[in-house]
Parts: structure tokens; C-alpha cells; sequence
């Protein structure tokens, strides 16, 4: 059915899963008050988040089955959303699972870890359903407050305590920019609805207009923040570091993919016809990235900060998929971010495991001859890097997350070829460190009297079999995600109905 | 009217930029990140004249979520300052940045 969204019971319809995640979270949060703070009472709280999670992904399930379309209005119901959403649930769940057994080990009892993951993951599907300007600056700062306090949760750790304060001023900082740039674009424009943005802008032929430049500016500016694109990446190295590592692998995968999302969306939607206007400055933002990205991150001896690189990278190969701007980028786009959000997740998974109570154990050399004591970790984390790097075969489903972006690069009509060149560069330098980790891993011996690993808990072994099975699976049927991918992507119901028109 | 108060909010915007780069206290920082937002405010108040009510509606929105913002920010900096038993960002750098 297609949702009226002036009528309020349809527009309830249209948000029934954020509804279901938001009723769920406001609950687990109440009855998190009134139990006794232990290691029993969070792993309770941590299966009902779980079933909560669960039965959200139900409800976004039954929607891309009925499936739904939308008239105009604040949010979208299309099948990007529905994938977005799905990415984000999938991060969630991994999330709860993981840090129920890292609550144990670090002797964090609080069971609000897991509440604050729902409420998070409540401010990215808003961001991935939003389609006015209001909506998308509520979803990020919904997610963002709860990931600020989840960044600083351990309460011991001093190191836990600076990375929350970087990542709260700067992402404060960020959202201020933000702001602003919303505020100019409703200036020159007069509404915050992306698809009534992106009418007057055609209508009244705004593309040159200042105040609109100075807006997506601003808006660059502020998104650039927040995926962590050079040279507003300062902030991620730190906090990932810093940050709980069941946390930091929720930022680094589903925290980007919502930050990503909702700037694809508002660029397609809201601005596809100044095209002439930002690729100038993505194209930049996305080269730089690559660059400086990929030859820091071969400096890197902690194994989370070279993840954090690792994850700086992506936004620039992603980026490539934004200054596409078609179709084809935004399938591709889609698709990236499902390999890179199931590779990252992975590699995270292996980091929470090997680290010793009080988050020791994070250097490249604790993982030296990991494959001689614990061959499955040795594995599962080789998969992820191989996957991150894009090696073909052995990396599974990131072989071909790479192959369609370029594919999409060189389709744009944008001449995107010399930064096709500079992604395939920089992603032969990225072996650089990618590699040598899993050099690292089975190829040393495992030195004389290195910390042993502790024993393995059940749900993080899970969590690690899935992401592997899912990255190789992937990887043998890619064909299969890359026809749903690019199937969903955001189209402003204005352009939707043209191109129905057309046909 | 117009113009006057959007050059009147670039400029707070402005100052609050300066300030959150230049400023080495944490609470400072965290002040002059709420000015950027107020800065902000201004301009939505004065476009709503133009626009009609959007722009007043998306105050009321900012202004709430910045007294959330404000909640979790001074938390963290009480954390912090457990810690070190300063809120000076210099003496903060555990981390290599």
C-alpha cells in the first residue's frame, strides 16, 4: 500500500519498527532502574535487548514483504531504508551479544550498555527513514547522545574517559556545522523537506545562489565529521581506542553506516541538480581520505588505532560511491556497506577476544603466532582483514564491494577516473597493513611467555562464525546483494513518479 | 531586519568556531559549542519571519536537544575529571590524537 503520511494512523504504520525498537528501549531502560546492578541482572537485560532487536527486524521484514511506498512527506518508506535498518539491527545485535560476555570480563555490570545500544540504534533508523531536514538532525543526535555515553562507559578506565570527551566536543563541534548548514539551506529555500529542497531548487534555479552554497558547505563539512573523512578525522583513532571495543566495533560499522546513509539520501534527494556545485569537493574529500588514510594507518602498531585507519579508508572509497551520484553508485554504495559493516564488525569481534581484562593485549605483536594457539581466531580475523583489503576469493563478499564501486566510478558521468586510479592505488598500499597482520598471525612463532587467551565465551564464537560465514556466503553469491541492492535505492517521491511516467 | 540578524548569527557562529579551536579548557569548549547552536537558533528565528513556523519548531527541537547534550557532556567532563583532577585538554592526552 502507499502510506499518506497526513493521515496520523498511516504514518504510525509507516514507522512501525522504530516504533517497536523506541517502545522496547523506553522499557528495558525502566526495568534496568529498578534491578540490582550485576553480571546477572545485565545478561538478562541483554537477551530481552536481544529479543527486542529481534523482533524490530521482524517488523522491517514484514514491511519490505507488504511492500510499502510513500507519498510525499517527512519520511521514506522504500526499500533503502528498510536494507539500512537491517544493517543497523544486524551491528546491534552483535553488539548486545558481544558485551554481555566483555561486561563479565571487564567487570562493567551496568545493564545499561545495552539499552543505550537499542536507543542508538533507534537514532539510525530515523536517520535511515528521514527525509527532512528536522528528522535527520533529531536521528544523528539521538544516536549520537546515546554513543557518547557508551564511549565513556567504562568508568575506571581514564583512557575510556578522554576518548568520550574528544568524541563529545568534537562531535558537538560537528553537529553545530551541521546545524548551520541546515539553517542556510532552509534560508535559501524556505523548507527543511528534502524533496520540496530539491523542487525549489530546479524551480527557482538556486544552484549558484550563495547562501545554498555556504549551506552544503557546511553540511560537507558536518557529515565529513561525522564519517570520519580527512581531515576531520582526528577524533576516530582516539576514541576508538579509547572506547569499550564491543562499542568501538558498534561506531565503526552501524554509527558509519547511518552517518553514510542519510548523506547519501540528502545528496540524491535533496540536491541532485548542483551536482556541478559539491562534486568538486567530495571528489577532493574522497582522494585525500584514500591517501592519507591508507599511508598512516601503515605507521600503526595498536591493532584498534590500525582498525580506526582501516575505517577512515572506508569512508573515502565510500565517498567515491557518493560523487557517483547515480544509480549505479548508490547499488554500490549499498552494497560496500554491508561488506565493510560485517568485515569491520568481525575484526572487532577478534580484538574483544583476544584483549585481556582492562582492554591490554592490543598490540600488532600479542597477535604474533595467533594461529599456532587459536587457529579459529587466526582465521576469522584473516577473512576480515582479507575482506577489508578486497582480496578476491579468500576476502569473499569485500572483493566485490570494491568491484562494483569501481564499477560505479567509471560509469559516473562525473570523471571520476583519476580517482578510480587513486582507489586501486591506495587499496595496493592497503595490503601493506592489512597483510602483515595476517603475517603477523601465521607466519611468526608465538613469543616466549605472551598473555594467554582467555577461554572464548559462546556468543562471541557466534558472533565471529556468523561474520565469517556471512563474509565467504556473500562472497560465492554476490549476485543475489547486488540485484536487491540495486533495487533499493533513496529516489524523492517527485522523481519516483517521473520515472514511473516515463516508463 | 533580515540581514542584520543572520550577520549578527554568522558572527556568534564565528566566534564560537574561534573559540572551541583556540580555547584549551573543556568546559570553555563545551561553552562556546553552545553558542555555535545558539548562533544558530538566531538564524532559524529570524527565517521563520519568512518561512513561517518550521523555523521556530526546529528551536524548540534544538534547544532540547542541546539541554540533553549538556546532561551527557557534563557527565563525561565530571568523568574525566576523577580522573585527572583537571579539565585542562592540554593535561589530557592519554591518547595520541
Amino acid at each position: 500500500m502507499t502510506f499518506d503520511l497526513t493521515i496520523p494512523s498511516q504514518l504510525l504504520a509507516a514507522l512501525t519498527p522504530d516504533l517497536i525498537l523506541m517502545a522496547g528501549a523506553t522499557l528495558l531502560m525502566v526495568l534496568t532502574a529498578l534491578r540490582p546492578e550485576g553480571s546477572a541482572s545485565q545478561r538478562g537485560i541483554g537477551k530481552l535487548a536481544l529479543v527486542v532487536l529481534v523482533a524490530t527486524a521482524v517488523a522491517v521484514v514484514a514491511m519490505i514483504m507488504a511492500g510499502n511506498n510513500v507519498g510525499p512527506g517527512v519520511i521514506a518508506v522504500d526499500r533503502f531504508r528498510w536494507t539500512a535498518d537491517l544493517i543497523f539491527i544486524g551491528a546491534a545485535i552483535g553488539t548486545v551479544l558481544l558485551s554481555m560476555e566483555y561486561g563479565d570480563k571487564e567487570h562493567i555490570p551496568q545493564a545499561e550498555v545495552h539499552v543505550l545500544v537499542l536507543f542508538a540504534t533507534a537514532g539510525m533508523m530515523t536517520l535511515a527513514a528521514a527525509r527532512d531536514l528536522m528528522i535527520v538532525f533529531l536521528g544523528i543526535e539521538i544516536m549520537s547522545i546515546a554513543v557518547y555515553v557508551l564511549a565513556g562507559l567504562n568508568r575506571r578506565s581514564a583512557k575510556a574517559a578522554e576518548g568520550a570527551l574528544k568524541y563529545f566536543l568534537l562531535g558537538a563541534f560537528a553537529t553545530g556545522f551541521l546545524l548551520y548548514g541546515i539553517a542556510l539551506t532552509y534560508g535559501a529555500t524556505g523548507s527543511t523537506n528534502l524533496s520540496v529542497i530539491g523542487k525549489v531548487i530546479v524551480d527557482h534555479q538556486l544552484q549558484s545562489q550563495s547562501m545554498l552554497l555556504i549551506g552544503v558547505g557546511l553540511l560537507l563539512v558536518g557529515f565529513g565529521f561525522k564519517v570520519a573523512a580527512v581531515p576531520f578525522h582526528m577524533w576516530a583513532p582516539d576514541v576508538y581506542e579509547g572506547a569499550p571495543t564491543p562499542t568501538t566495533a558498534f561506531m565503526a560499522s552501524a554509527v558509519k553506516a547511518a552517518a553514510f546513509a542519510v548523506f547519501l539520501r540528502i545528496w540524491l534527494e535533496a540536491f541532485p541538480q548542483m551536482d556541478r556545485a559539491w562534486i568538486l569537493p567530495v571528489w577532493w574529500l574522497a582522494a585525500i581520505t584514500m591517501l592519507v588514510g591508507n599511508v598512516v594507518a601503515l605507521a600503526q602498531r595498536n591493532i584498534k588505532r590500525l582498525l580506526a585507519y582501516s575505517s577512515v579508508v572506508h569512508s573515502g572509497y565510500l565517498l567515491v560511491a557518493v560523487a557517483a551520484g547515480t544509480r549505479l553508485g548508490s547499488a554500490a554504495f549499498l552494497f560496500y556497506l554491508v561488506a565493510y559493516t560485517i568485515a569491520t564488525f568481525g575484526a572487532f569481534a577478534v580484538v574483544t577476544t583476544i584483549g585481556t581484562a582492562g582492554e591490554r593485549n592490543q598490540d600488532l605483536s600479542d597477535y604474533e603466532g595467533l594461529w599456532s594457539v587459536r587457529p579459529g581466531l587466526a582465521i576469522a580475523m584473516g577473512v576480515c582483514m582479507l575482506a577489508l583489503m578486497g582480496f578476491p576469493l579468500f576476502g569473499g563478499v569485500g572483493f566485490f564491494a570494491k568491484w562494483y564501486l569501481l564499477q560505479a566510478a567509471l560509469g559516473s558521468p562525473h570523471n571520476l577516473l583519476p580517482l578510480s586510479v587513486i582507489l586501486v592505488l591506495t587499496s595496493v598500499i592497503a595490503a601493506g597493513y592489512y597483510l602483515n597482520v595476517v603475517r603477523v598471525m601465521f607466519m611468526k612463532p608465538r613469543p616466549e611467555g605472551a598473555a594467554e587467551i582467555g577461554p572464548i565465551g559462546p556468543l562471541t564464537q557466534g558472533v565471529l562464525a556468523v561474520t565469517v560465514a556471512l563474509i565467504i556466503g556473500l562472497g560465492l553469491f554476490p549476485s543475489q546483494l547486488a540485484t536487491w541492492t540495486r533495487g533499493s535505492t533513496p529516489m524523492a517521491p517527485n522523481q519516483t513518479a517521473a520515472q514511473a511516467t516515463n516508463k | 531586519m533580515l540581514a542584520e540578524s543572520l550577520a549578527l548569527s554568522a558572527a556568534l557562529f564565528a566566534i564560537g568556531v574561534v573559540g572551541v579551536l583556540t580555547r584549551r579548557n573543556a568546559m570553555i569548549v563545551f561553552m562556546c559549542v553552545e553558542l555555535m547552536l545558539n548562533a544558530v537558533n538566531l538564524s532559524f528565528v529570524a527565517l521563520s519571519r519568512l518561512y513561517g513556523a518550521t523555523g521556530q519548531v526546529f528551536v524548540i527541537f534544538v534547544m532540547t536537544v542541546a539541554a540533553a547534550e549538556a546532561a551527557v557532556g557534563l557527565a563525561i567532563v565530571i568523568a574525566i575529571f576523577r580522573h585527572k583532577q583537571t579539565v585542562d585538554l592540554q593535561n589530557i592526552n592519554l591518547l595520541r590524537g
